[in-house]
């Protein structure tokens, strides 16, 4: 029997095969209620929140990870099995279960719905998205279903307003719910035998109380004609691909402009403000520019999760896989490693963690030491500081701009050795193991809706501005006392910051990385930059403005005065491969549980970036570029 | 039709769902894995194309295939659509 903690209300889990509007229903329960965080020692993500029922009471409401059959094949779904059956520690058994079956594809729900019954809670099924279902003129018995089914039917349209309205009054305290058998577990894993007897079961539930269109021609076929065909549907991928990037480029370019005048403006600000003195110093070039340089990026970041929010929405996504599984599987890799490798360009982290759907331990092994090459947003800001000041803006063929050109070989080069480093991981550790199978659903296309994604959206937001105000600021601070400290002597005659730590520690590292054409002001902005890539642009900006050479934009036309171009290339060379990133290496060692692949990630990334480097810099210096 | 291939003791029409072209339509006569190189025991690949809804008797359509190889393919399954290798695809036995 379950005990009701007074005040608490009961626990209820929605629980669904994926694609089935399941996260979309919950953000309509919750709404901005919901808390995200992540389950103790692992990194799925665990989000719950409050739900008023019409009844005045309050139920805790916990989306679980989607998943076909509770036979757990991944650590998404083994938290999915491990909540329900009350054996995940630190997190109580829920009070019910409401099981969410699309309206519009119910074969698979609805023998997830059979295995559920299993568990022995008491259970509710939902039909989600009725509103597309009867569109489409599917007509339902829903008297005839719950019969069938053994336990309580009801219906929503998570998208529409009013359309949990059915489900809450199911969910009203009171009302009797679902057959509770004993509440010891009868859940055992179903055999194939089993597997296909539910699913026998349910096709013949569904033949009894749906009636279905005569037509099975939908939009989705349509499209897909064209989005999935062999030739067509490659260029439109590559053409989207395209589009986002220029997006990310270009169409942030007004609102960075706006916030980088902005943190300018409030430098100047305290300049006038303050009095000169080592605090003017603190908060002018320490805070603010620090602080500055990072956030600057919010909006690149904000539009390349945009794009990635909408895609999945749309449910392009897994068609993107699709696509490129022949690609992806030359290389070694898995068809679904597409997507945490898209979700790479804006951030390895959100990468590295989306590999969790990849059920093959090898394979989610190998996309994880291979996301950080993909070019994320971090590096944005080294990138443009180091080609505007150096590579001209001129037209190469005629129309192409050669500083984009650049830009795009950068980016090029990261998926390439993505793909070589992966090839070669493959050939060496594990050539003789076996090809694990590519098996996906591809769901209708759907509307995004502009909720979810503004939701989605500003939660990456919220997590880029914690990092931002904590990491990233610390990091600022520790590196303006290094540039500041200690004070030169009265009758110094150089800048100040050469007889600074930061020098210090700078000529220190300079040695070995000489061969590679880095000053030590590089060396300096590379400690801090181990934090965080994005950081070594501030850093940069941090040693040569305390250096006494100006602030802030013009930092561009000083390095263009003190390095060759030899050295910014080598610099972009570096940073197409250097493990510059605390978090990243984090997440790694958390989503391996080893310390093992986190060395390995950072040894072969650093490797790599010396080697290029210092090919890189030595051919630019024989082509005289030096 | 194309390719038949007629040594199983199933409907004697029936051939594997991995070598039929785009545009075959059929229905599912049995569910048959043989060893497929994929690391995983037959069993569980039979189950994993049990639940993304390939049982006997279901309705069966290739309606998109890959541009290398002609792989994977998108296979219409009693309306829902399903991605996957010619590979796998052989363990579906259809007429």
């Amino acid at each position: 029997m379950t005990v009701h903690v007074s005040g608490r209300g009961r626990r209820i889990a929605l629980v669904g095969a994926p694609n089935s509007g399941k996260t979309a229903l919950f953000n309509a329960l919750t709404g901005s209620r919901q808390k995200v965080g992540n389950y103790p020692g692992v990194t799925v993500e665990r989000k719950a929140g409050a739900i008023a029922l019409p009844s005045g009471a309050t139920a805790h409401l916990i989306d679980l990870p989607g998943t076909y059959s509770l036979r757990a094949r991944s650590p998404d779904e083994r938290v999915t099995r491990d909540v329900l059956l009350g054996q995940f520690a630190g997190e109580p058994p829920p009070d019910m279960l409401v099981c969410v079956i699309d309206a519009t594809n119910m074969r698979l729900g609805l023998r997830l719905a059979l295995e559920l019954k299993r568990v022995g809670r008491p259970m509710l099924v939902v039909l989600n998205m009725m509103d597309i279902a009867r569109w489409r003129g599917i007509s339902f018995d829903l008297e005839r279903l719950s019969a069938d089914l053994g336990v309580p039917v009801t219906t929503a349209s998570a998208v529409r307003r009013g359309g949990t309205d059915e489900l809450l009054d199911a969910l009203n305290a009171g009302t009797p719910i679902g057959s509770t058998d004993d509440p010891a577990s009868r859940w055992s894993p179903p055999s194939a035998a089993e597997l296909r007897a539910a699913q026998h079961e349910a096709d013949r539930i569904i033949a009894s109380a749906v009636t279905l269109p005569p037509s099975p021609e939908t939009l989705t076929t349509r499209i897909d004609a064209v989005l999935l065909h062999p030739i067509a549907g490659l260029l439109f991928l590559l053409a989207l691909l395209f589009v986002m990037f220029q997006a990310v480029f270009s169409w942030a370019q007004p609102l960075m402009e706006l916030i980088s005048s902005g943190f300018d403006l409030l430098g100047a600000g305290v300049h006038a403000y303050l009095p000169a003195g080592m605090l003017q110093s603190f908060v002018e070039n320490g805070v603010i520019a620090g602080v500055g340089s990072v956030l600057v990026f919010l909006p690149q970041i904000l539009i390349l999760f945009l794009f990635i929010l909408l895609l999945e929405d749309l449910g392009y996504m897994a068609r993107a896989a699709f696509l490129m599984d022949k690609v992806m599987g030359g290389a070694g890799l898995h068809g679904r490693a597409f997507i945490p490798l898209l979700s790479s360009f804006a951030c390895a982290i959100p990468g590295i963690m989306a590999t969790r759907v990849i059920d093959n331990p090898r394979d989610r092994l190998t996309t994880i030491l291979v996301a950080p090459l993909m070019t994320c947003s971090a590096r944005i800001p080294v990138y443009t500081l180091i080609i505007s000041a150096f590579i001209p803006a001129r037209t190469v063929w005629g129309f192409v701009s050669l500083q984009g050109l650049v830009m795009f070989g950068l980016y090029a080069t990261g998926i390439v050795s993505a793909l070589g480093v992966s090839f070669l991981a493959r050939f060496f550790f594990w050539r003789e193991s076996p090809t694990p199978p590519f098996m996906l659903e591809l769901p209708d296309y759907k509307l995004p809706r502009l909720k979810s994604v503004g939701l989605g959206l500003y939660q990456r937001a919220k997590i880029f501005l914690k990092r931002a105000g904590t990491t990233i600021f610390s990091m600022m601070v520790v590196i303006w006392f290094l540039a500041s400290f200690p004070l030169p002597p009265p009758d110094a005659t150089g800048p100040a910051i050469e007889y600074s730590l930061a020098a210090a520690i700078g000529k220190f590292i300079a040695p070995a990385l000489a061969p590679i054409g880095f000053n030590w002001q590089i060396s300096v902005a590379l400690v801090p930059g181990m934090a965080a890539r994005e950081v070594a642009v501030a850093a940069l900006g941090t040693v040569y403005a305390v250096g006494g050479e100006g602030s802030g934009e013009q930092i561009g036309h000083i390095l263009a005065q003190q390095w060759s171009l030899a050295t910014a290339l080598s610099l972009l060379a570096w940073y197409i491969f250097a493990p510059q990133c605390a978090s990243t290496l984090a997440v790694i060692r958390r989503e391996t549980g080893s310390w093992k692949w986190m060395a390995v990630t950072f040894g072969y990334m650093l490797a790599l970036a010396y080697m290029a480097s210092l090919l890189t810099y030595n051919l630019a210096v024989l082509l005289g570029a030096g | 039709m194309s390719i038949v291939v007629t040594n199983t003791q199933h409907a004697p029409a029936s051939q594997p769902l991995g070598h039929a072209p785009r545009g075959y339509r059929g229905r599912i006569c049995a569910i048959e894995v043989l060893d497929m190189r994929s690391g995983l025991p037959c069993d569980e690949i039979e189950r994993r194309l049990i639940e993304l809804g390939f049982v006997e008797g279901a309705a069966v359509e290739i309606l998109h295939e890959g541009a290398f190889g002609r792989d994977p393919i998108a296979v219409r399954v009693n309306g829902a659509t399903v991605a996957l290798r010619r590979r796998e695809a052989m363990s579906i036995l259809v007429a």
